[in-house]
């Protein structure tokens, strides 16, 4: 689109837009919503020291599997890994710096860079070991844990649709932290395998707007290889 | 599933008020899924973010975008909505999940429980466990009553990391139904076949019961 509004992109360029010890948000909840296509061309275009924030860590062969398999992360800011035994005995190995959030957390802290905040209060996890690591206030008696925002200089988004200005749709289960992280990172890079003309998408359908996208990928439909098969409506 | 599990949920389905918010954690409550009527009446919510999941009915191939916690194809019922990560855990903190099962490594005669985390052995991470233990309104443990080195799990206190203290309100294992109380656990119910000696032997902590007021299951 040739319009100063048009986002559209090519794949191998977006990518290479991402240096060697970048942090990177990435979308998922196991399969559902991982950037497959993203992820498959920063492992071949062979940046490493990275540090990825992603709710899980996939499982070996799939999604950010591959990327900590070539030994390419340096540090995983996650909820939970038991899915990908090899991320489970580097961080055992201590190859690989694991840093474990309470999901809810982890969202709400990416959620909150996203709406420009600091961080947030919370009272999860008070009276649990993971309050060692966090500051404390006591207002009017009652503890709260301070969280700060979590931001990114890129984030891996999966969109189930998009249109060539940046808006982006989500479907299932699919969406979980894409919208999110299409708010708190700098520089916000989306799939999708169907990407509309701008005026498709419905005002009220649109899920994130276009001023939080700055690249947009058009790529095939995920295929059961990679552990996906949409089905279509 | 083995006789115990079996028994376990088949008792943990009566835990389920129609009209509820319910969510099933990852292992052995999972297995209530299949236990839930078809006929509806509960929202599943699921913390990847649906409210309204139920087992997959469709004989077609499944939706793999549709997914509940643990990775497993799921259906919608009529009414289900999907939404993002800080939608569902807003949902949970909130206090909008009426119940919620868990399983446990050890619960303990205050209520306090460790389920995330074995120092050494196991550390895969946290997932919505501390929230959902922390912020459910009524939080039911299911679990077998002693480890796979038929050391108790519901002890006196907590010796692993704990998911949440004081969250637990009820515990159902093979042998018995027990309440947490002010006083420490008190038994509801004991399982038929199952005698006051041998429940007390493999429990790690005093147990209250009344045999006038003791059910069975």
């Amino acid at each position: 689109m040739s319009t100063p509004l048009g986002k559209s992109a090519r794949l191998s360029e977006a990518i290479a837009r991402i240096p060697s010890g970048a942090t990177v948000m990435v979308g998922g909840f196991g399969s559902p919503g991982t950037p497959f296509a993203l992820l498959e061309e920063l492992l071949t275009q062979g940046q490493r020291e990275l540090t990825l924030i992603k709710n899980d860590a996939n499982e070996p062969s799939v999604g950010i599997g591959p990327l900590i398999a070539a030994g390419r992360v340096r540090r995983l800011i996650t909820s939970h890994i038991g899915l990908n035994p090899e991320a489970v005995e580097r961080m055992n190995n201590d190859r690989l710096e694991v840093e474990i959030h309470p999901q809810g957390l982890l969202a709400e802290k990416i959620r909150c860079a996203g709406a420009g905040h600091y961080g947030f209060l919370t009272d999860i996890g008070v009276a649990t070991e993971i309050t060692a690591r966090r500051q404390e206030l006591v207002i009017d008696g009652q503890t709260w844990a301070i969280e700060p925002a979590l931001t990114a200089d890129f984030a891996l988004i999966h969109a189930d649709m998009a249109d060539e200005i940046g808006n982006l749709r989500y479907r299932a289960t699919a969406i979980n932290f894409n919208p999110l992280m299409a708010m708190a990172a700098n520089h916000v890079i989306a799939q999708t395998h169907q990407l509309l003309p701008a005026g498709a998408l419905e005002p009220a359908s649109v899920h994130t707007p276009a001023a939080f996208v700055d690249e947009v990928i058009d790529t095939p439909p995920e295929t059961s290889e990679r552990g996906l098969h949409i089905r279509v409506a | 599933m083995s006789p115990k599990h079996q028994r376990i949920l088949r008792r943990a389905e009566r835990e389920i008020v129609p009209g509820q918010v319910v969510n099933l954690g990852i292992g052995l409550p999972t297995g209530l899924f299949h236990y839930l009527p078809a006929r509806g009446g509960v929202l599943l919510h699921s913390e990847n973010g649906i409210l309204g999941s139920q087992l997959l009915i469709d004989a077609g191939p499944p939706d793999l975008e549709m997914i509940d916690a643990g990775g497993t194809p799921i259906s919608v019922m009529p009414g289900a909505s999907v939404f993002d990560s800080a939608m569902s855990f807003a949902l949970i903190r909130r206090g909008r999940i009426d119940l919620s099962f868990m399983g446990a490594f050890e619960v303990d005669s205050a209520g306090n429980l460790a389920n995330w985390r074995i120092p050494g052995r196991f550390s895969p991470g946290i997932g919505g466990a501390m929230e959902l233990a922390q912020k459910a309104r009524r939080l039911v443990i299911l679990c077998t009553h002693t480890d796979k080195r038929d050391a108790p799990k519901i002890v006196e206190r907590c010796q692993l990391p704990l998911t949440a203290p004081r969250c637990v309100s009820r515990i159902i294992t093979e042998l018995a139904v027990m309440d947490v109380t002010s006083a420490g656990l008190r038994v509801a119910e004991i399982a038929e076949g199952t005698d006051i000696a041998t429940l007390r032997e493999q429990t790690g902590c005093e147990l209250h019961i009344d045999p006038d007021h003791l059910g069975t299951f």
